[in-house]
């Protein structure tokens, strides 16, 4: 399937990511030839398949409810670019 | 020293030939000295590998020595290592300092290892020719206007071209197997949940899988020995027994059946290559093994397949980078949506935007069923294949990639053709097989790989098959021109 210029602006609306004006075109074809690549898939006859989510069929293992890690805020926002009082400062979102 | 196995240093360390110290200082020099050429190292790591190194010989000196005592590593980087910068090869990461080890590099700790520092890599894992890192490509060292494979091109190349003994890599959809192939180094991708993913920069989680990159078959298998392991931090690691890896590598090959797919031999297939795998094939014959021709009728499926689950699962876990706990934020954000769609507008490279904008679009409401959970279905199918070959034959020989190194440009405008790199190794990340790479021979000048498929932790039966082929041939102690 091929998409256009606004499927690209509505796809990096979801995905949060900018795209440039000057690249869209570009984007919106390489996208549509991955598309087309994958679309191979729907000539496959898949009827009674079940779908493969892990490669040994392996099921989610469970841990027992109890404390394990301690609390290294300080250590973790070390990394973040702006904080203050422990907290992640972003821009202004409630007016 | 730079030309010994890690086999070899090992000896060399324990009978007090040379000192871990005079070990690391001597690849540390090769590589300052050397690496302006390959770019194979984002990060070198002097001063923790010459602690690390002392502590080593102490414990050299006092007989408490462990596996991996005082032997130099590089490491991928996109294996987190506390107080040492990891940045996936990504503006999105270039500033970031990780608090904690993963798994893999607390493994290595424990066996003694010094660690040299951290490989180029494509950006987060996305690519097939190292092109994509924000560090700039890594050059191939048999030919340094080729490619040296990806996405762990810098630490098949930093092998290849001896400026360290081995290094870890990952293994997405040949991530191990396409560049130690190109850099005519030995890579093996163990089967899902061997090793563990804790710490290891999630791209797709249910492919993803971290392996040595060696120059022997007998040193993948020392350091797989120290790799794998259960890891209860790691929800998808498996609760089994690591065995001793080294310990099957002398079995005779006499009556072992090989499997040799057609559907590895068509279109695409550089002629060369063909014949090189073709000899490698006489050669196994010679050692007694017995050569079937199979069939996995859904391999032309594999890549497309894949171009729609690690692009979904991508997106889905690249999700975190949004500018606001970590790694890159734009200058001057308006609010926060800005600050969202700039930082990962600026931070990621545009093969990576392209995969998370491909994912989000086939998870994206109305297409879910037509291409996420098709794609599972189909990979259920490409599974049975396997299922099917294994029933027949104890191993899969083929090749790893369809043509050796390719010039730099080559196919970094089509990400079609790019994809196609890697049609021979994809199948075996989806249905959560070992896979490992070896040299066996040269077309153009440049090394061709020979690709060795197990049934699910059939390791140590590969590392034996590779290790005898290696025993009997000389392609894995060939040297690229110029390395001295």
């Amino acid at each position: 399937m091929a998409v256009d210029r606004s499927d690209i602006e509505k796809l990096a609306e979801l995905a949060r990511i900018e795209v440039s004006e000057a690249t869209i075109d570009e984007v919106a074809g390489n996208i549509s030839d991955i598309l087309a690549l994958v679309d191979q898939l729907q000539a496959v006859d898949t009827s009674g398949v079940t779908p493969m989510a892990h490669p040994l069929d392996a099921v989610q293992r469970l841990r027992a409810d109890t404390v394990t890690e301690h609390n290294q805020r300080e250590a973790l926002q070390a990394n973040a670019p702006a904080t203050e009082d422990g907290l992640f400062l972003v821009p202004k979102v409630i007016e | 020293m730079h030309n010994k196995t890690i086999a070899e240093l090992i000896q060399g360390l324990q009978g007090k030939e040379f000192s871990s110290e005079e070990l690391t200082r001597h690849y540390l020099e090769r590589a300052k000295r050397l690496d302006s050429t390959y770019n194979s190292y984002i990060t070198l790591t002097e001063d923790q590998a010459l602690t690390q190194a002392r502590a080593a010989d102490s414990r050299l000196a006092s007989g408490d020595a462990p596996a991996l005592c005082g032997v130099p590593i590089a490491h991928k980087d996109i294996f987190c290592t506390e107080g040492v910068r990891t940045s996936c090869a990504s503006k999105m990461l270039d500033n970031f300092i990780p608090p904690y080890n993963a798994t893999v590099i607390e493994n290595f700790n424990t066996a003694g290892a010094v660690m040299l520092g951290k490989t180029n890599m494509d950006e987060f894992a996305m690519g097939s020719s190292n092109e994509t890192s924000y560090y700039g490509p890594v050059k191939n060292p048999w030919a340094t206007d080729c490619v040296p494979g990806g996405s762990s091109g810098g630490s098949a190349a930093c092998v290849a071209a001896h400026l360290a003994p081995a290094a870890t890599a990952t293994d997405t959809g040949g991530s191990i197997r396409q560049p130690a192939a190109l850099c005519g180094v030995t890579g093996l991708k163990p089967t899902y949940g061997r090793v563990s993913r804790w710490g290891m920069i999630a791209f797709a989680s249910s492919l993803d899988q971290g392996g040595p990159i060696t120059r022997t078959a007998e040193d993948a298998a020392i350091l797989m020995s120290v790799m794998a392991s259960f890891d209860p931090k790691d929800s998808t690691s498996i609760e089994r027994d690591v065995p001793d890896y080294t310990a099957d590598l002398n079995n005779s090959l006499a009556g072992l059946k090989i499997g040799v797919p057609k559907e590895y031999f068509g279109e695409g297939l550089e002629p060369a290559v063909g014949s090189a795998v073709e000899a490698a094939i006489d050669q196994y014959r010679q050692l007694g093994a017995e050569i079937k021709s199979i069939s996995l009728p859904h391999t032309g499926l594999a890549v497309p397949a894949y171009y729609v689950i690690a692009p979904a699962e991508c997106s889905a876990n690249l999700s975190r980078f949004d500018g606001v706990r970590y790694g890159y934020r734009c200058k001057d954000p308006k609010d926060l949506s800005d600050l969202y769609k700039r930082s990962r507008g600026e931070g990621f490279g545009e093969e990576v935007k392209r995969r998370i904008l491909v994912g989000t679009y086939a998870l994206s409401a109305g297409y879910y069923d037509a291409y996420y959970n098709k794609a599972q279905q189909v990979r259920r199918l490409i599974k049975r294949d396997f299922d099917e070959a294994f029933a027949e034959v104890d191993v899969v020989l083929g090749p790893t990639a369809p043509s050796p190194a390719f010039p730099f440009g080559a196919k970094s405008k089509d990400p079609v053709a790019m994809y196609l790199e890697d049609i021979y190794t994809i199948a075996t990340n989806l249905a959560g097989l070992p896979g490992l790479s070896i040299p066996c021979g040269m077309a153009d000048g440049k090394p061709v790989g020979l690709q060795l498929i197990g049934n699910a932790f059939e390791e140590a039966r590969l590392l034996n098959v590779a290790h005898q082929y290696q025993q009997h041939t000389d392609f894995h102690q060939q040297t690229a021109p110029g390395i001295e």
